[in-house]
């Protein structure tokens, strides 16, 4: 069982590392629009360090909306999907797994680019640092919805905006308090509240997600 | 309770329910509007601070409850749907999806007509506005979904699901903005006992907001024989309503 599971993450993982265009595309993109708020709101450090957190996070969502597609667009369009349907393994399993392997390959690259988006917007450590746990617990919460909304629109042939339509809305309460724990952060703060409440929002997306990623999928394929 | 409820899983029962409810729903919906409306709009005391223009309270106050309760009521539809498999559940759904939009668009455009001469804003950034505004943009991502599919029994549950996942969010932005941001007053009726308005103020807005439940449930059948006529056009009982000339009249 668990090498089958291994076998699925595997898979996956080799072929988002043989794409490496689409792998680098969103990181260019939250670059390059990070680099736009300087240039679009003038280059002054006090107003760059008040909307950096905002700004690195909307961009984190945007690029990671970007990959969503990726999820299960090529399994469903070749037939694979309907293979691991058809396995036996537990489909929530296999959704698990796949969304794990989308957050390595797209969200934990945007963390790894962070240090460089905090130079650029002027960011204090603390902010930093703050930045950097409202990531690491907050993208797995991006991952998990957004693999709803793209299960459901897999087999539409239009789907990609229409995935960005129905998400972005979802996402606002992550936003508010991603943003005001690095907020409370630049003010020399207790941002543990905040980052509780997106751990209870991570905690409950992982347990109630994957069922309905499989529900999801299973309309999809009918 | 399931013997009397599971009738209601065919289109046809529904269809017959739905054609019987519709008139008391829509005669009391009129003569509630009618009434509290007029005795709201031109008999109630003037507000001491707001003058005459806390009036719109009478549209805005129960838009923006019931844009909420529809919300919820869509999403219990939907969990009955997927729970049960029921096609008239997903049909309900989409029904008042539109119908609970609309609603919200009334709240927020009231308010904002109300915002501007007491707090000098058309839009403020406020809890209450904002998560309204999400609760907007989810019920056209619902509608969004359902249109997006040719296959209309897929559209439901696909919708279904987004409908429940929105739900489960609803409360996490309501309280996530409200400690983000406030200014919005208090609510003025859900203390039940001892109601923060006066009695000759209260009376008509609560006779608007069952009025308003009332216009919401008879738009809600109409659309629900609607979309029952559009999917189920073909089944003999369905031609056989139509022979006999009764209940298509209706359908809009």
């Amino acid at each position: 069982m668990n090498a089958l599971y291994a076998g699925v993450f595997k898979r996956d993982l080799s072929l988002a590392f043989r794409q490496k265009g689409e792998l680098l595309q969103p990181l260019m993109f939250l670059l390059i629009v990070v680099c736009l708020f300087p240039i679009g709101v003038g280059p002054g450090p006090e107003i760059l360090q008040r909307i950096s957190p905002g700004v690195i996070w909307i961009a984190a969502i945007l690029s990671g909306l970007l990959g969503m597609e990726r999820l299960f667009k090529d399994d469903f369009n070749d037939g694979t999907l309907e293979q691991l349907i058809l396995s036996g393994l537990p489909l929530s399993g296999i959704a698990l797994s796949k969304v794990f392997t989308h957050w390595l390959v797209s969200f934990l690259p945007i963390i790894c680019l962070s240090p460089v988006l905090a130079m650029f917007l002027h960011m204090s450590l603390p902010m930093y640092q703050a930045l950097i746990i409202t990531l690491l617990l907050g993208t797995p919460l991006l991952s998990l919805i957004g693999a709803i909304a793209t299960a459901l629109t897999v087999s539409l042939h239009r789907g990609s905006l229409l995935v960005s339509l129905l998400l972005l809305p979802v996402f606002i309460p992550l936003l508010i308090f991603a943003t005001s724990a690095v907020e409370s952060a630049a003010m020399q703060l207790s941002y543990g509240p905040q980052v509780a409440i997106i751990s209870a929002m991570t905690c409950l997306a992982l347990a109630s997600a994957p069922f309905a990623i499989s529900y999801a999928l299973k309309v999809s394929q009918h | 309770m399931w013997k009397w409820l599971h009738p209601y899983a065919k289109t046809e029962k529904v269809y017959a329910l739905c054609s019987r409810l519709q008139p008391w729903f829509a005669i009391s919906a009129i003569a509630l509007l009618i009434t509290g409306s007029v005795w709201g709009l031109l008999y109630a005391p003037a507000d001491y601070q707001q003058g005459d223009s806390f009036r719109i309270i009478y549209f805005h106050v129960p838009a923006a409850m019931l844009s909420m309760s529809t919300y919820v009521a869509m999403a219990i539809a939907a969990l009955v749907g997927i729970v049960w498999q029921w096609r008239t559940a997903f049909m309900a759904m989409v029904a008042m999806a539109p119908v609970g939009a609309v609603m919200t668009f009334i709240a927020l455009f009231t308010g904002a007509a109300w915002g501007k001469p007491m707090w000098g804003a058309w839009w403020v950034w406020d809890a209450r506005l904002t998560s309204e505004l999400i609760l907007l943009f989810l019920y056209c991502g619902v509608i969004a979904l359902y249109n997006a599919f040719d296959d209309k029994q897929q559209a439901g549950k696909a919708a279904g699901v987004m409908a429940l996942v929105g739900v489960v969010n609803v409360p996490i932005i309501h309280f996530s903005v409200e400690w983000w941001n406030t200014l919005h007053q208090g609510a003025t009726i859900t203390k039940f006992d001892k109601p923060s308005m006066a009695t000759e103020m209260l009376w008509p807005l609560l006779i608007n907001i069952v009025g308003f439940v009332c216009f919401i449930a008879w738009v809600t059948t109409l659309r629900l024989k609607n979309e029952i006529l559009k999917r189920e056009g073909a089944r003999p009982w369905m031609t056989s309503i139509v022979r006999r000339g009764s209940g298509n009249s209706h359908a809009v």
